[in-house]
């Protein structure tokens, strides 16, 4: 069996075929540009993953949110459960860009963290 | 009235015009950025999503990460950033900016001047549905404004129109903040966006898209009630029988950008097909003191490739003050078959550059010409809403008028 994906490791989205055997083994990849192609193309069919970017609230500070993601891929089964996880946060000002959120959220391995600076409310 | 001498002045402190001022300060020269926003960071601030930097970075970032990392790099703010100051107009006699902030009226006189403007949304409007003008309908752009730095949700059921990139990310987004995305209305046969954006942003959360369909009706008469849907033929006519209602309140449209250029179109050389100033290598316009970098020049699909346009612009704009003698052109572009938005459109030769294409049709494979002669082929598909680039620098035995081609191969 062939499936046809579409690589997301980057903007080129190079169109990927993977061969699979009955038992869903992969035998063959093609149509990838780079080493990362062959690599997403195996987790998307064993166990497909993601980056989530979202937004987390903030107390006293200068804007009412920021802005996150997990510095991992999580489980795309797992994503709704971490997206509720996430909406019932609240972090206080002042948040600085890298700073930990929450630390193996879900235990999915993966840590959440500020992609932006949040000062306070002067 | 106040006036102000400076060496480089910016106009726009979105990624290009960040990128300017960080490499014309490192020449010495007095530079300066205007900003109409609060803040600098321009659209960055707002696209919270990863996918940025690949280039620059060689890491995969938010737009917020961009942003503060072009600060970092930039030193200093407050020394070169002037924020709140609209620019009125530009004298090219008197070679003035005149502008308007808190302080009044203050015109400056720059010895170059980078205009990094950027671009705005087109609005649903310009697509003529009919029905009334009802509350509820937003761009992807404010939209995304109001959920990722304003912490508001436009409505409650959504339906995006066009799935340009910003679409498809906001059907996500939206989707996360626990809006119900009933799917995406696409009037051409292949989406606008990035492959991976489709990917990632409708196929993982189950948001259909709908490919040849657009808008036919809007109804309600004060808040969005509705909308009626249907599938187009290749002319983009509706097609009878099709139809079919959404009940929704919000649509959310990403229809495409409109690079902003009011302020020096009358008076410099533009290009109709990239709506934006014809451009050489050294991003200088047809006015020898203006300079002109990212998406203003054209719609560019990555803000890694604003960024270096904007470097190379602050460069020159620099050594242009200081006097140095910058190379002349020497070659022009013209658009062969199946060529779009193209930049730069001439070049001096004196250098390597990149240079962006746009394809006007799919092609499965295909290779670019220069006046007949082959400079690269392509063996992965090429599509209008993804950007070719190429760096070229083998200027031996080219023409002075290049016919730039892109054509399908066996």
């Amino acid at each position: 069996m062939i499936k046809k994906l579409t690589c997301i490791s980057c903007p080129i989205g190079c169109e990927l075929s993977v061969s699979l055997d009955e038992s869903g083994k992969i035998l063959k990849i093609e149509g990838n540009r780079c080493p990362r192609g062959k690599e997403y193309a195996i987790t998307e069919i064993t166990n497909p993953q993601r980056i989530l970017p979202i937004s987390v609230k903030v107390e006293d500070g200068e804007m009412e949110l920021v802005s996150a993601k997990t510095d991992k891929p999580v489980p795309k089964k797992k994503m709704y459960e971490i997206i509720e996880y996430i909406k019932k946060l609240k972090v206080k000002a002042p948040v600085k860009r890298g700073d930990l959120i929450v630390e193996d959220i879900l235990g999915t391995g993966a840590n959440l963290i500020a992609t932006r600076t949040v000062n306070k409310k002067s | 009235m106040r006036r102000e001498n400076v060496d480089v002045l910016i106009i726009g402190g979105g990624a290009a015009g960040l990128a300017a001022a960080i490499e014309a300060k490192k020449f010495g020269v007095k530079t300066l950025l205007l900003e109409r926003d609060r803040s600098t960071g321009g659209v960055l601030n707002q696209c919270i999503h990863n996918g940025f930097g690949l280039h620059v970075f060689k890491a995969e970032l938010t737009g917020p990460e961009f942003m503060e990392k072009l600060w970092e790099e930039l030193g200093n703010l407050d020394e070169v950033i002037r924020n709140n100051y609209t620019v009125l107009k530009i004298d090219p006699e008197k070679k003035e900016v005149i502008t308007l902030s808190e302080e009044g009226i203050v015109v400056f006189k720059p010895k170059a001047l980078i205009m990094a403007t950027g671009a705005r949304e087109r609005p649903l409007n310009s697509l003529r549905i009919p029905g009334s003008r009802v509350a509820g309908v937003f761009t992807a752009g404010v939209a995304q404004k109001m959920v990722n730095i304003y912490n508001r949700l436009p409505g409650n059921r959504v339906l995006i129109v066009g799935s340009g990139d910003i679409g498809l990310i906001m059907a996500r987004r939206l989707k996360i903040e626990g809006m119900d995305v009933v799917g995406v209305v696409e009037i051409m046969p292949e989406p606008g966006g990035l492959i991976r954006n489709v990917v990632q942003c409708l196929d993982d959360f189950n948001i259909p898209l709908w490919l040849s369909h657009t808008v036919f009706k809007i109804h309600g008469k004060e808040r969005l009630e509705g909308v009626t849907i249907g599938k187009v033929d290749e002319n983009f006519k509706p097609i009878p029988g099709t139809e079919r209602f959404l009940e929704v309140d919000t649509l959310v449209a990403s229809v495409g950008l409109i690079p902003q250029n009011e302020l020096i179109e009358d008076f410099v050389e533009m290009d109709a097909i990239n709506r934006g100033p014809v451009v050489d290598d050294l991003m200088r316009t047809s006015v020898e003191w203006i300079f002109a970098a990212g998406n203003n020049v054209a719609i560019h699909d990555l803000v890694d490739f604003v960024y270096e346009e904007g470097k190379i612009a602050g460069e020159n704009a620099a050594k242009y003050v200081l006097g140095e003698k910058l190379p002349e052109v020497k070659y022009r572009f013209e658009r062969g078959d199946n060529v779009g938005v193209l930049l730069p459109q001439k070049f001096t030769g004196s250098q390597p550059f990149k240079m962006y294409v746009r394809s006007r049709k799919s092609l499965e494979k295909s290779a670019i010409s220069f006046s007949g002669r082959t400079i690269r082929k392509f063996n992965w598909k090429i599509r209008p809403s993804e950007m070719i680039d190429l760096v070229v620098k083998n200027f031996e035995g080219l023409p002075k008028e290049i016919l730039v081609e892109v054509n399908q191969i066996d």
